[in-house]
């Protein structure tokens, strides 16, 4: 990457795919837990047997408003299913149930911004979210060439949400940021678990560029990128394709819309850091959408859609408002705590109102907490240390009856061994030093260290760190910040 | 209103039936005729009446999010053509 600014404008638009935390399919009874046998998690409705009726799941549906009504959705009143057909082996019926002229919710935003500035806070346009069944899972073995394909239909007719923007994001960036926000929201209404090795989470990017050139702007061909398992992936893959496309443009010069020119679909290789041109995608008129026959439409009467914006609760983007508000944080802290979800959210205030010091708890929970979960491959509901513990210690720090380095003992010691922040700092020996014994003790530092009083006197106050590390050893209670400043009055006051 | 002959063989790759020449034809004039029939329709005035998604008046059938037994696995597998016992075994497929 350089710092040249790109002789083109990045438009990206994305397909996201995320599944509905329910226990069962979206038509049917069969559980969706992942990681079942192959093919123990089917019934006649999803491998689609001949008689069979679908029939909706209601808390799919009720998930799916919560969504919507999130995402700043526009909610319809009236929707239906359609029959979106194609022929692929993990798709038994022959179609999918998706929905396709009306979808529950249409033109919603969800806003994204960079702590750090490195784009403009912008709302991410929602053309529409809509609710569908997923196929099952084919593998392919790839070194018999021509062997078998095997089939899983577990995941056949899993309750999905498709959400589609419009192609409002411009870089690589932005993009990550808006798949950062949309997983932080989904996690936090306990709307899906978002895992993308799971598969609970798919994106696919639509990619072209604006290209400014002496005789007027220009647009390459839509390419659609697919096979992205992770955010980092998928921020690759855009700064790729984009490059690619702009020497595909310089060599040959094809525009969107030129005769013979469609979208193409291209798939990342993770490993070789490269998109590679799949089929060439179908007009979607070749999907014959219909009404599913099978299923009634639902409606929703303007109370129940008042009902489920008022049951939303406070979102993520408001909360690190009251954090920064409230607490005092800069919006780098509260996003860093808002991104960790709403238990880590939830830590943070207890141990902030104990301590009575939001910045203080912010730092800790970042520099402490977070590096040992990290660590230790911990989350913060196995993290053994509560909250109003950590706060308590916090409260004791500010006081000085521990200083900072100390307190991580403390805290070392209170993971170690689930004590109090007062059983760990009396088992520690840490109790505050008498302020004249301090004294006592500075001032036979001050007189031992002849050498550091001139090179105090001189102006070189760096070398008043000398008093702070001798007199940890003779008294590990010192305070350090204390010891300093009462050397440094014990010297001023010399001739 | 008929269809053209490339348009029904079209829609007979998208259905992914494979017809000879002479049963293209067949299948041409006769669907030819059920669309025509369909045309007919059109005579009527539409104008006031709403478009509707489903022939039936009935809406928001849900069932609760309950998990009931999935079927047999040996059972479900053995109205496959080809199956492992864990697993449909279908030509290979390729491209994606």
């Amino acid at each position: 990457m350089t710092d040249k600014p790109a002789p083109y404008t990045i438009v990206i638009g994305l397909e996201t795919h995320v599944q509905l935390q329910t226990a069962t399919k979206l038509f049917c009874g069969c559980s969706t837990k992942f990681g079942a046998p192959p093919n123990t998690q089917t019934c006649p409705v999803c491998t689609g047997h001949p008689g069979t009726l679908p029939v909706m799941n209601r808390r799919a549906f009720e998930l799916s408003l919560q969504t919507a009504a999130a995402l700043n959705c526009n909610i319809a009143t009236y929707t239906k299913w359609d029959r979106k057909q194609y022929y692929y082996p993990d798709l038994p019926k022959g179609y999918q149930i998706s929905q396709y002229d009306l979808p529950f919710s249409y033109e919603g935003w969800l806003e994204i911004g960079d702590p750090k500035g490195k784009f403009e806070p912008k709302r991410v346009r929602i053309i529409r979210a809509h609710l569908e069944e997923d196929a099952g899972k084919s593998m392919h073995d790839e070194h018999a060439g021509k062997a078998d394909s095997k089939i899983d239909l577990n995941r056949t007719g899993t309750p999905l949400l498709e959400i589609v923007t419009h192609p409002d994001l411009r870089s690589p960036a932005e993009t990550k940021a808006y798949l950062t926000e949309l997983k932080l929201l989904l996690t936090h209404l306990g709307v899906s678990d978002c895992n993308m090795q799971e598969g609970s989470l798919r994106v696919d990017a639509n990619v072209n560029l604006h290209i400014e050139t002496p005789t007027g702007k220009v647009a390459t061909p839509i390419v659609e990128i697919k096979n992205m398992n992770s955010f980092r992936a998928v921020e690759k893959a855009v700064a790729y394709e984009a490059e690619r496309q702009y020497s595909v443009w310089q060599e040959t010069g094809k525009k969107l819309g030129d005769p013979g020119v469609f979208k193409q679909t291209r798939g990342w290789d993770d490993t070789a850091n490269v998109t590679r041109g799949q089929r060439e995608k179908e007009e979607s008129s070749d999907y014959r959408y219909f009404p599913d026959p099978d299923l009634v439409p639902v409606t929703v009467t303007a109370e129940q859609i008042g009902a489920v914006r008022q049951s939303l609760g406070e979102l993520p983007a408001q909360i690190r408002t009251r954090l920064e508000v409230s607490y005092g944080l800069t919006p780098y802290d509260s996003d860093v705590i808002v991104n960790q979800g709403r238990t880590f959210i939830t830590y943070f205030t207890t141990a902030a109102d104990i301590a009575g010091d939001g910045k203080t708890a912010s730092n800790w929970l970042q520099q402490d907490v977070l590096r040992v979960m990290g660590e230790r491959n911990l989350t913060i509901e196995s993290y053994p240390v509560p909250a109003a513990a950590l706060g308590d210690l916090l409260k004791r720090v500010r006081a000085g009856e521990v200083d900072t380095s100390r307190g991580r003992e403390v805290l070392q010691r209170m993971f170690d061994t689930n004590e109090t922040a007062a059983e760990a700092m009396q088992a520690l020996g840490i109790e505050q030093v008498d302020e004249s014994a301090l004294m006592a003790l500075c001032e036979e530092l001050v007189a031992a260290n002849p050498k550091v009083v001139v090179d105090v006197k001189a102006g070189k106050m760096q070398a008043a760190g000398a008093f702070v590390g001798q007199a940890k050893k003779k008294n590990p209670n010192a305070n350090p910040a204390r010891v300093r400043e009462l050397c440094l009055e014990i010297i001023a006051k010399l001739p | 209103m008929s269809l053209s002959r490339a348009e029904v063989e079209k829609v007979s790759l998208l259905g992914r039936l494979q017809l000879t020449p002479a049963e293209l034809d067949l299948m041409t004039t006769q669907l030819s005729a059920v669309v025509g029939y369909i045309e007919q329709l059109k005579e009527l005035s539409t104008d006031d009446v709403e478009p509707m998604a489903h022939a039936v008046p009935t809406s928001n059938v849900f069932r609760d999010d309950v998990v009931t037994p999935s079927a047999d696995r040996a059972l479900i597998l053995s109205n496959a053509p080809h199956a492992d016992g864990e697993f449909y075994l279908v030509p290979a497929v390729l491209g994606e």
